[in-house]
């Protein structure tokens, strides 16, 4: 129920951007795009200080693993505009041996732990980032855990009998 | 006539004006009744505490009145919540710093055992660091489970004997913790 | 401190002091570190390490079916657990297709609503002992009581309730449940009005809490705050006005909004809403009288288990009970966001979804942790008092924290 269709912001956005955004679709109402990892901070900003636009709120950044695609770590940028009460969601697609994208904290500082959180998950390195290091999990764990190679459960467990939990 | 019930005293013998027992006894009665606990509360179960300490379910009238959150003047280490790995240290450190004698006791499921999280990042049970007293289960376990868990500590105070700081099976089970 | 950063570099001299405002906290706000830097009383940096309680949800997610994620999301806002409840199964339903009957919705609200005053009952009065007076927390904290009965009738919990179910309720709300919430709703405005007697007009607690951790709307925004919080600043940026979801759109109800940001006009915006929550739960109960008395549930077989009595005795029953359980019914290839108002700000669900009976990825979006991020930058130049003030007052709940 925003002020701003969909298809308008298609047309502004790929008017501005020509050939280098495509959009995905737009699942349950959320236009959703894709852009390449050169042009995403040039997307987020033009997004964020576009006067007709404004948007300014920068809802989530995380990143999603899919290791049967060929570029297989999506970081995925959700967007709102408050002023038009519309939503958008970027994703780039990286692949996994350079999974390097530039930050977003230039555009936002809400973006500092969001990225921090998604490299410590996944190992997506953002170039730029004042304090790249690991948030969540201890400070030398050296696998990215939400990775679907590693396993949820600790390995090194000894007091669990593998006879009681059907394995 | 109020109904204020009253600790009762221990066996003794009594008479005009004096009143005998073993010390030991008359310590566990002090000691049980006036344990200081310190609330190491991270998470869900720390909001149940919470509940314990308030008024309806006053957890203060066993004698836990003063809360310390100074590991040097507490008696009790009450651990709730999840203990995650990044946690262990400091939850060690914390029983370190504790003075003899002292009891520790793991409130809900995750700090027993783990509890629902199964995962890479959560210490399966804080026994895996320190030395654990009573075991209170649940998630969140209800006030009147941490009172009842409570009970049982008081009655461990009560019935230890003075001299089992210094016994060989309690060095033995602290230095298989890598305690001195 | 050896994986710390450094803090600065302008202290020649070694004047400054560290402090560490450990993973121990002494208000039961939860375990999370900063490493401040003094200078006397002054804060001159800080930093801030999280994840002392990191249980890896999103992980534990992508390995549960949908109906046994919602105990996880019980644990993210301990305080306002049903919240997390709703939320998520609207996120379900959203994904699904599934339309509520609007009594639901309704009962819905009454639930959500009962978990914001619960939550910011718990941080008005906790802000209230950080400050020094403990006596509001020891009244208030008897109503969290009455509200932990009311969740016990509905689901049999109190504090992590897996209330609800995709669709809709486990059981209707019984007669006892709407008793005890119209006892609430008669006997907690006066509770609240005599807490507010003891601290709003206060001459000490507004020596302590106005004109501490002043923030713009502008730096508010850039760090994508919202919630009680971005409203304190003069934001009116409220999910329950702006994307109307469990026919919020019915209600009437205002959106308190402060003007300088401070801890003053945070608790009194965590006041206000309170008061505006109370109005929404009776306007819920007057339009419960217009809906049919024994829905609960939105007519999905596929997805709402059916009842005990008719899975022993019917077939079909047993084929739906079996393939829901199994994982066996189709679910769209898609990725849906729903965000609710949390009682901390938006919370959101990004739930990414492959077909199968768990999610392919699901991340929560958490506002306690995209508040605190603002947190170290705030406090330098602050006093150490102010800072734990501010601290209490942005209401940071370790599970959603961590996650």
């Amino acid at each position: 129920m925003g002020t701003i269709t969909n298809e308008e912001l298609i047309k502004r956005i790929e008017g501005q951007f020509p050939g280098q955004v495509t959009v995905l679709g737009e699942p349950y109402g959320l236009l959703t795009m894709e852009t390449t990892r050169e042009q995403i901070i040039d997307v987020l900003s033009w997004l964020k200080n576009d006067a007709a636009l404004q948007f300014i709120f920068l809802t989530d950044l995380t990143a999603i693993h899919y290791p049967d695609q060929e570029k297989s770590m999506a970081v995925v940028y959700h967007l709102h505009s408050l002023v038009n009460n519309v939503r958008l969601r970027l994703k780039v697609f990286l692949t996994i041996d350079d999974v390097h994208i530039l930050t977003a904290t230039t555009v936002w500082d809400a973006a500092n732990w969001m990225e921090r959180e998604a490299y410590d998950f996944f190992g997506v390195i953002f170039d730029g980032h004042p304090d790249l290091r690991r948030i969540l999990n201890v400070d030398d764990m050296e696998a990215f855990p939400l990775r679907k190679e590693h396993p949820l459960e600790d390995p090194n467990r000894v007091d669990k009998k593998d006879y009681f939990f059907g394995r | 006539m109020s109904d204020i019930q009253l600790v009762e005293a221990p066996p003794g013998v009594e008479g005009a004006g004096f009143f005998a027992t073993t010390l030991d006894k008359a310590i566990g009665v002090a000691r049980s009744n006036s344990l200081w606990p310190l609330p190491f509360a991270t998470s869900c179960c720390g909001i149940e505490f919470m509940a314990t300490m308030a008024s309806t379910y006053d957890l203060a009238r066993f004698g836990a009145e003063r809360l310390s959150f100074s590991p040097r003047q507490a008696d009790l280490l009450m651990v709730m919540g999840t203990i995650a790995k990044k946690m262990g240290p400091v939850l060690r450190q914390v029983y370190l710093q504790m003075a003899e004698p002292r009891w520790v006791i793991a409130v809900g499921a995750c700090a027993t055992s783990g509890g629902i999280f199964d995962t890479y990042s959560v210490l399966q049970g804080i026994d895996q660091v320190i030395p654990v007293d009573v075991y209170v289960p649940g998630c969140p376990p209800r006030p009147e489970a941490i009172i009842d868990g409570f009970m049982n500590i008081q009655k461990l105070v009560q019935t230890e004997s003075l001299r089992r700081r210094s016994e060989p099976k309690y060095q033995e089970l602290l230095a298989s913790y890598g305690i001195q | 401190m050896k994986n710390h950063p450094v803090y600065t570099d302008n202290d020649p001299q070694n004047e400054l002091s560290t402090l560490n405002l450990g993973p121990t906290h002494p208000a039961t706000h939860g375990v999370f570190q900063n490493v401040l830097q003094l200078d006397g009383e002054r804060i001159v940096s800080g930093v801030s390490t999280i994840g002392y309680i990191h249980r890896a949800f999103e992980k534990i997610a992508e390995h549960r079916p949908f109906y046994q994620i919602t105990p996880l999301t019980d644990r993210l806002n301990y305080c306002s657990s049903p919240i997390n409840n709703m939320g998520w199964h609207m996120t379900v339903e959203k994904l699904l297709g599934i339309k509520t009957p609007k009594r639901v919705d309704y009962l819905r609200v009454i639930i959500m609503e009962l978990a914001r005053i619960s939550d910011h009952l718990i941080c008005n009065s906790v802000l209230g002992v950080d400050t020094g007076a403990f006596t509001g927390f020891l009244y208030l904290m008897v109503y969290r009581e009455h509200i932990y009965e009311i969740y016990e009738e509905v689901c049999g919990a109190r504090l992590t309730t897996n209330m609800g179910r995709i669709g809709g309720f486990e059981r209707n709300f019984n007669v006892i449940a709407f008793n005890k919430l119209r006892k609430f709703l008669k006997e907690y405005p006066v509770a609240l009005k005599e807490f507010e007697a003891l601290l709003t007009r206060n001459r000490i607690f507004i020596d302590r809490t106005k004109g501490v951790a002043a923030v713009t709307p502008e730096e508010a925004l850039n760090y994508s705050w919202s919630g009680p919080l971005l409203r304190a600043c003069g934001v009116d940026y409220d999910v329950r006005a702006m994307e109307p979801y469990s026919s919020y759109e019915d209600f009437d109800f205002e959106v308190p909004v402060g003007s300088t940001g401070d801890v003053y006009d945070r608790f009194l915006v965590r006041n206000e809403e309170m008061w505006q929550s109370l109005r929404l739960i009776e306007q819920a109960l007057v339009k419960l009288e217009n809906e049919p008395s024994d829905v609960f549930h939105a007519d999905v077989p596929d997805f709402y288990l059916p009842p005990k009595e008719e899975v022993y005795n019917n077939m079909e029953a047993l084929i739906y009970h079996f393939k829901i359980v199994m994982g066996e019914v189709p679910t769209p290839v898609s990725e849906v966001y729903h965000a609710v108002e949390g009682a901390n700000g938006e919370l959101g669900f990004y739930l990414v979804n492959e077909g199968g009976r768990a999610p392919y990825r699901l991340h929560f979006r958490r506002p306690s942790f995209i508040n605190y991020a603002m947190y170290a930058p705030m406090s330098k130049g602050m006093l150490l008092s102010d800072a734990i003030i501010n601290m209490s007052s942005l209401n940071i709940i370790a599970g959603e924290l961590d996650a």
